[in-house]
C-alpha cells in the first residue's frame, strides 16, 4: 500500500501519520506538499490534522483552495481512498467532500483528551478490521469539532449507515456523557455516498503504539491496508 | 526624526525611557559624545533590567554552570545538554508576567512564541512546552479572567504549533493578586552537529531577516516589564504584542529546513527588544561588528521612523548571519513558505553597531556597549524583618487539631485550587500531539520518547513561592530539590536546570535580600544534586502598588532515562502491593496547604531541607528504577502525605484505586496526615521485593517505613487504633476532579 | 475602476446553536443585565475592491462570501457598501 499524506502550511500531524504508517504499519507512506498538484500512484490520501493556514476564518477554509485539492477531488471521484483526520476532516466538509460543517465545541474550549468511539459501520474500507458496534479508544484534539448537518442530509446519511464513529461510553451507549464537544447525534467520523471518503476527528496516529497510550489507531489505519491489499471489504 | 539632541539633554529625556541620569552619563562617556534619540532608545532596551541584568548578574555569577553533561551553558539563546548517541537536549524558561496582566491571552500567547524562537535559534526541533502559572485567589473575579485567559493562550499558540504542552504547575495564592507570574519552558531536540550559536561571524556575511514583517507593536516592552505595575498600566496597552502562531509554525519549519543547507552562520531569536537586540548580541558574541539598513526592513505599517523599527518587538522574527553570496537558498526557503524575507545589513570588522537609514547614518556604537557594558548594580541586601517575626506553629496549636474530622480536612484540601485536578487545564493543551508523550500530564514529570532510540527524557518545572516567602534561601534549594524529586520519581536521572527568578523591585533591599538568598540556595541544591544550570531568565518589578509578589525562583530541569520501558508512575497499579515512604526529613505546618486552608494563616515555618539526604534519596531510588523492584513513585509534596496517598490511588489502575495505610510514631495525627516535608517519596512494590527495597535504601542510607498495602477501591488511613480517614477513592476523586471546574462555571 | 468598502457580517444561522452567545448572554445576565434577551456572535469583514459600478461591487462581494467568506452550510451573510475612505494601517 502506498499512501499519500499531504502538508499544508500549519499542518502539525503530519509527522505523526507518516510516523504511525511507516514504523507501526509497515505501510510505504510519502509527503505531499500542498503546492504539488500529481498524487499519481498513490493507493490512500491522507489529509492530516494540524491548523492549515492557522485555521484562520474558517478552520480547512483556505486549505481547500491548495492546488493537491484539485487532485484529490479526482483522485476521490475515481474512487481512491481519502482519509481526512480532525483538520483533514475540516478540510473535507470545507471542500465538499462530506457534508455537513464543524463548528466550535460546545464548551468553547480546545479539548484534548482520550474518547471512546463506537463503530456503527464496519464494512468500511475505513473499518474492515473492526466489528460492528466496536468501542475504539482514541484521543480527540480540536477546538472545533462539533459536527452539523441539515436534517435531511442526517437521515439519509443516518439510514445508510454512514455515520462510521460515534463518541459513546466504553459500554458503547452514545449518550450526552460520552459526546465532547456537543457533536450532532455524537458523530465523531462519517463517509461520502461512496465509502471511499472518511472523515473523523479523533486521531488514530495517535494511538498506534502503547507507549504512548494505545493501539487502537491500528483497527482504523489497518484496515485500510487490509482493504488496499484485498481490494475489498 | 522629531526628537533632537539639544531637547534630550535639555528635556532629560531619558527619563521616560527609564534610564537613570547616571546611566545616561555613562552613555556619554562611552560614546565620547551625546546620543541621540536613536541610540538612546537602543541603550534604553538593552540596558533594561530585562535584558541587562543590571541587579542580578553579581548574584547568578555564583550557580554553577559546569558540568559533564553540559555542552552549551549560559549566555547562548538556550543551554544544551548531552543524551548521548550524538543528540543533544536544550531547553530554556522564560517569563511573561508583565504582558499577562494587561492581556492575559496574547501575553501567554507571545510568551510561548519567544521561549519557541530561543530553541529554535540553538538548532533544535521544539519538541515540547511546559508552563508554570501563578494567579490569585479563583474566589475573585478578575484572577479567573485572567487565569483562564492565560490557559487559553498558552493553548491557542502551543496547540497551533503541534508542540504538546506536556507538564507543569499552577499556583493560587492572594501574594499573586495583583501580579500573576507566567513562565514558560520550552525543550527542543537536535543533534549534536546541528548546535547553532547565536553569532554575526564572518565579515561581509549578510544579515538577514525571517519570518513576520515589522510594525509598531511592543515598542519599549522590556522597559515595561522593568518597572512596577501601577495603575496607568492598562494605558501602556501598546507595549503588548499580537501573536501569530500559523507564522511561527512556518518559521520553525523555514529555520529547520535552512540548518540543513549549511548556508546559515548565526541565528537569533528577536525577542525583547527586537532588531537592537539580536543585532548587537550577535556581534558582541562574534567579537564583529554589524550594518543594517532600516530602509530594507519589511514594514507592515507607514511612516515608521528608524527609532520604531530599531524597537519595535513585532512577533515571529528570527535574525539569520548568512554566508555572503548564498541569500538566494534562504529566499527559495522563506518563498516556499510564505515567509518575509530581507538582507538588511552586512557583518563588519569594527566592532560598531552602525544602523542607516539609505545612505544616512541614524545610530552608531559600538555593540559591545549595549551588550556589555551595561551597569551593574550591587544592590544592598537587608533581612526583612518579618522573616524574625515568624514562629513555628506550635505544639500546643497542633494537638488541639488532633480531634478534627481529618476526612472532611482532607475533601476540602483535595478539591482546593492548590491540590485539585490540573485536568480542567491541560485538557486545553494538546498534550499529545508529535506523539512522544510517554507520561502526560499529572503525573510527577514528563516523559517523552525519543523516536529511533530506547530513550526517554523526563520534564519538570517546580518552585514554592510561599516557602520561599517564609525563607528564601531554602525556598531556591528546595524548588531544585521538588524538579529533581518529581524527574527521579519518572525514572529519570537529573541533568540540569534553566531557572525562571520572579522577584519584586531589586532596588529594595528587603526584595533583593530574598533574591540573593534564594539563588544561594538554588546554587548549592545544583551542586549537591548535580545539576548545573544552563542559562534562564530574570524577572524584576513584580510589583503593584508597592506591594511585591511573593518571591517565586522557578526551575525548571530535564532528566534523562536510558531505557524507557523502566519508567515509573505514581498510579498504584496492583491491589495487595506494599506501600512505603523513602525518607524521613522533618515535616512541618508552616508554609503548608493545610496551614494556608484549614487554619487559614500563612506562617510559621517551613519544613528544612537537608540537600545531603535529597542526594542520597534520588540515588536510592534510580538504584531502585535499574533493579526493576518499584510498581509506582510519587513524590510526597504539597497537602502532605495523606493527599501523596491520595493522588496514588487516584491514578491506580482498575481494581488498584485505594489504599490501607498505618501511620504511627511521634507525630500528632494532623502533622503525620498534612504536615509537608522535603526528602519523601511514596512507592509501592509486589509484596516478594519489599525486603530488597529496604535493604536498598539502607544501603543508600535512606530512611524506610512500610505504611500498609494498596487496596482495590477504598481509602483509608489509621493512627494507631483509630481511624483517621475512611472512604470510597470514588468519592474522594469526585471532590478532587471537581474542584477546578466548580470555581471556573 | 473606481474602490469600494464592502463591509461584511457573517453569522451563523438562526437554526444553528451559537455557543459563544449563550455563553456572552449568559455572563451578561450575571452581571445584572437582565434586559438582555439573547446574543449571537458572527463576524465582520472590511474589504476594499475595485469595481466598474456599486452593484459590480456587490455581486463580486457576492461572489467571494459564497467562495470562502462565509460557509453557506452554517452562516449566512450581509453586504453592505460604502465609499472607499483612508485606507487603516498598511499592507
Amino acid at each position: 500500500m502506498k499512501c499519500a499524506v499531504v502538508v499544508f502550511p500549519g499542518s502539525n500531524c503530519d509527522a505523526d501519520v507518516y510516523h504511525a504508517l511507516t514504523d507501526d504499519l509497515g505501510v510505504d507512506a510519502h509527503y505531499v506538499w500542498h503546492r504539488e498538484s500529481d498524487i499519481t500512484g498513490y493507493d490512500v490520501v491522507v489529509l492530516p490534522g494540524g491548523f492549515s493556514y492557522g485555521d484562520y476564518l474558517r478552520a480547512g477554509a483556505i486549505a481547500r483552495f491548495s492546488p493537491v485539492m484539485v487532485s484529490v477531488q479526482r483522485f476521490a471521484q475515481r474512487g481512491g481512498l481519502v482519509l481526512g483526520i480532525c483538520n483533514g476532516f475540516q478540510i473535507l466538509v470545507e471542500a465538499g467532500l462530506l457534508p455537513g460543517a464543524l463548528l466550535k465545541n460546545d464548551n468553547l474550549q480546545f479539548r484534548c483528551e482520550w474518547t471512546t468511539l463506537r463503530v456503527d459501520n464496519h464494512c468500511t474500507p475505513f473499518t474492515s478490521r473492526c466489528r460492528k458496534g466496536q468501542v475504539l479508544s482514541l484521543p480527540i484534539a480540536h477546538g472545533e469539532g462539533r459536527y452539523h448537518v441539515d436534517s435531511d442530509t442526517l437521515k439519509e446519511w443516518n439510514d445508510a449507515g454512514r455515520i462510521v464513529f460515534r463518541y459513546a461510553t466504553a459500554e458503547g451507549d452514545a449518550c450526552r456523557e460520552a459526546n465532547p464537544n456537543g457533536s450532532l447525534h455524537n458523530i465523531a467520523g462519517i463517509v461520502n455516498r461512496e465509502g471511499n471518503v472518511l472523515g473523523m476527528m479523533p486521531h488514530p496516529e495517535r494511538a498506534t503504539n502503547s507507549l504512548v497510550g494505545g493501539e487502537d489507531g491500528r483497527w482504523v489505519l489497518g484496515s485500510l491496508v487490509d482493504y488496499v491489499e484485498r481490494g475489498c471489504v | 526624526m522629531a526628537v533632537r539632541t539639544e531637547d534630550i539633554i535639555h528635556n532629560c529625556l531619558w527619563q521616560e525611557l527609564g534610564l537613570k541620569d547616571s546611566e545616561y552619563e555613562r552613555i556619554e562617556r562611552l560614546l565620547g559624545r551625546h546620543p541621540n534619540w536613536t541610540e538612546l532608545g537602543m541603550f534604553s532596551v538593552l540596558w533594561s533590567e530585562h535584558c541587562g541584568y543590571k541587579h542580578s548578574k553579581t548574584a547568578l555569577q555564583s550557580l554553577p554552570t559546569q558540568g559533564e553533561a553540559i555542552l552549551v551553558g549560559p549566555g547562548e539563546n538556550a543551554g544544551v545538554v548531552d543524551l548521548g548517541h550524538g543528540l543533544a537536549l536544550t531547553f530554556k524558561v522564560e517569563s511573561h508576567n508583565h504582558p499577562i496582566a494587561i492581556e492575559p491571552y496574547q501575553g501567554a500567547a507571545t510568551g510561548i512564541g519567544g521561549i519557541v524562537r530561543d530553541i529554535l535559534a540553538m538548532g533544535a526541533r521544539p519538541i515540547a512546552l511546559l508552563d508554570s502559572l501563578r494567579f490569585g485567589p479563583l474566589e475573585a473575579p478578575w484572577p479567573r479572567h485572567i487565569f483562564s485567559g492565560v490557559v487559553a493562550g498558552i493553548a491557542g499558540y502551543g496547540n497551533c504549533l503541534g508542540l504538546p504542552t506536556v507538564g507543569g504547575e499552577t499556583y493560587f495564592d492572594e501574594g499573586y493578586a495583583h501580579n500573576p507570574l507566567c513562565n514558560v519552558m520550552c525543550v527542543g531536540l537536535m543533534r549534536h552537529e546541528d548546535i547553532q550559536r547565536g553569532v554575526a561571524a564572518g565579515v561581509g556575511n549578510s544579515v538577514m531577516l525571517l519570518g513576520h514583517s515589522t510594525g509598531r507593536d511592543g515598542i519599549h516592552g522590556c522597559t515595561f516589564a522593568s518597572e512596577e505595575l501601577g495603575e496607568n498600566s492598562p494605558d501602556r496597552r501598546p507595549a503588548v504584542q499580537v501573536g501569530d502562531p500559523f507564522v511561527e509554525k512556518l518559521l520553525i519549519e523555514a529555520c529547520l529546513e535552512l540548518q540543513r543547507t549549511d548556508v546559515v552562520v548565526g541565528v537569533q531569536d528577536m525577542g525583547a527588544a527586537g532588531i537592537t537586540s539580536s543585532c548587537a548580541e550577535t556581534a558582541s558574541r562574534a567579537g564583529t561588528g554589524i550594518e543594517i539598513d532600516v530602509t530594507k526592513v519589511p514594514l507592515r505599517e507607514k511612516n515608521m521612523t528608524p527609532y520604531d523599527i530599531m524597537l519595535s518587538e513585532s512577533q515571529e522574527r528570527m535574525l539569520l548571519i548568512v554566508e555572503r553570496g548564498k541569500e538566494n537558498v534562504v529566499e527559495e526557503v522563506a518563498e516556499r513558505w510564505g515567509l518575509h524575507v530581507a538582507t538588511i545589513g552586512r557583518v563588519t570588522d569594527d566592532g560598531l553597531f552602525r544602523v542607516y537609514e539609505g545612505s544616512e547614518i541614524v545610530a552608531e556604537v559600538p555593540a559591545r556597549a549595549l551588550t556589555d557594558q551595561a551597569p551593574i548594580y550591587r544592590p544592598l541586601a537587608e533581612r526583612p524583618t518579618y522573616l524574625d517575626q515568624l514562629q513555628p506553629i506550635d505544639e500546643k496549636r497542633v494537638q488541639s487539631l488532633t480531634d478534627r474530622d481529618h476526612l472532611k480536612d482532607l475533601k476540602t484540601l483535595l478539591g482546593s485550587a492548590n491540590l485539585a485536578s490540573r485536568r480542567w487545564i491541560y485538557q486545553q493543551y494538546d498534550h499529545m500531539v508529535r506523539t512522544d508523550t510517554v507520561i502526560p500530564p499529572g503525573g510527577d514529570a514528563a516523559v517523552l520518547r525519543v523516536k529511533g532510540t530506547s530513550m526517554g527524557v523526563a520534564v519538570s518545572v517546580d518552585g514554592n513561592g510561599r516557602y520561599t516567602y517564609l525563607d528564601p534561601y531554602t525556598g531556591g534549594a528546595a524548588a531544585v530539590a521538588e524538579a529533581a524529586r518529581n524527574i527521579v520519581c519518572t525514572g529519570g536521572r537529573p541533568l540540569a536546570i534553566t531557572n525562571c527568578l520572579n522577584f519584586g523591585n531589586p532596588e529594595k533591599p528587603g526584595i533583593y535580600y530574598q533574591f540573593a538568598e534564594a539563588v544561594r540556595g538554588m546554587g548549592d541544591a545544583c551542586r549537591a544534586l548535580g545539576t548545573p544550570v544552563t542559562g534562564g531568565n530574570v524577572s524584576f518589578y513584580n510589583e503593584s502598588d508597592g506591594k511585591a509578589v511573593y518571591p517565586t525562583p522557578v526551575v525548571g530541569m530535564v532528566g534523562l532515562l536510558l531505557d524507557i520501558e523502566k519508567r515509573l508512575t505514581v498510579g498504584f497499579k496492583r491491589a495487595g502491593d506494599i506501600i512505603v515512604l523513602l525518607g524521613d526529613g522533618p515535616v512541618a505546618l508552616g508554609g503548608s496547604e493545610y496551614a494556608q486552608r484549614i487554619l487559614n494563616e500563612l506562617g510559621g515555618i517551613p519544613p528544612a531541607l537537608d540537600l545531603e539526604a535529597e542526594a542520597a534519596l534520588c540515588e536510592a531510588v534510580l538504584d531502585m528504577v535499574q533493579a526493576r523492584i518499584l510498581s509506582s513513585c510519587h513524590d510526597v509534596s504539597d497537602g502532605g502525605l495523606a493527599v501523596a496517598l491520595a493522588e496514588c490511588a487516584f491514578r491506580g489502575d482498575a481494581g488498584a484505586t485505594g489504599a490501607k495505610v498505618h501511620l504511627e510514631g511521634d507525630v500528632a495525627p494532623p502533622l503525620a496526615l498534612f504536615a509537608e516535608g522535603h526528602s519523601r517519596i511514596v512507592v509501592s512494590c509486589a509484596p516478594p521485593k519489599v525486603d530488597e527495597v529496604v535493604r536498598r535504601a539502607q544501603v543508600k542510607g535512606v530512611p524506610v517505613r512500610i505504611l500498609g498495602q494498596v487496596a482495590s477501591e477504598r481509602f483509608s488511613i489509621f493512627w494507631a487504633d483509630d481511624i483517621l480517614i475512611d472512604e470510597d477513592t470514588n468519592e474522594l476523586t469526585r471532590c478532587w476532579q471537581e474542584g477546578i471546574p466548580c470555581m471556573m462555571s | 475602476m473606481v474602490e469600494y468598502r464592502a463591509l461584511i457580517k457573517v453569522m451563523l444561522k438562526p437554526t444553528v446553536l451559537d455557543p459563544q452567545g449563550v455563553a456572552v448572554r449568559n455572563s451578561l445576565l450575571t452581571m445584572g443585565y437582565e434586559a438582555v434577551k439573547s446574543v449571537r456572535v458572527g463576524k465582520h469583514l472590511e474589504l476594499t475592491l475595485e469595481a466598474n459600478s456599486e452593484n459590480g461591487a456587490y455581486c463580486l462581494a457576492q461572489e467571494l462570501c459564497d467562495e470562502l467568506l462565509a460557509n453557506p452550510v452554517v452562516e449566512e451573510y450581509h453586504i453592505e457598501l460604502a465609499p472607499a475612505g483612508e485606507e487603516k494601517g498598511g499592507t
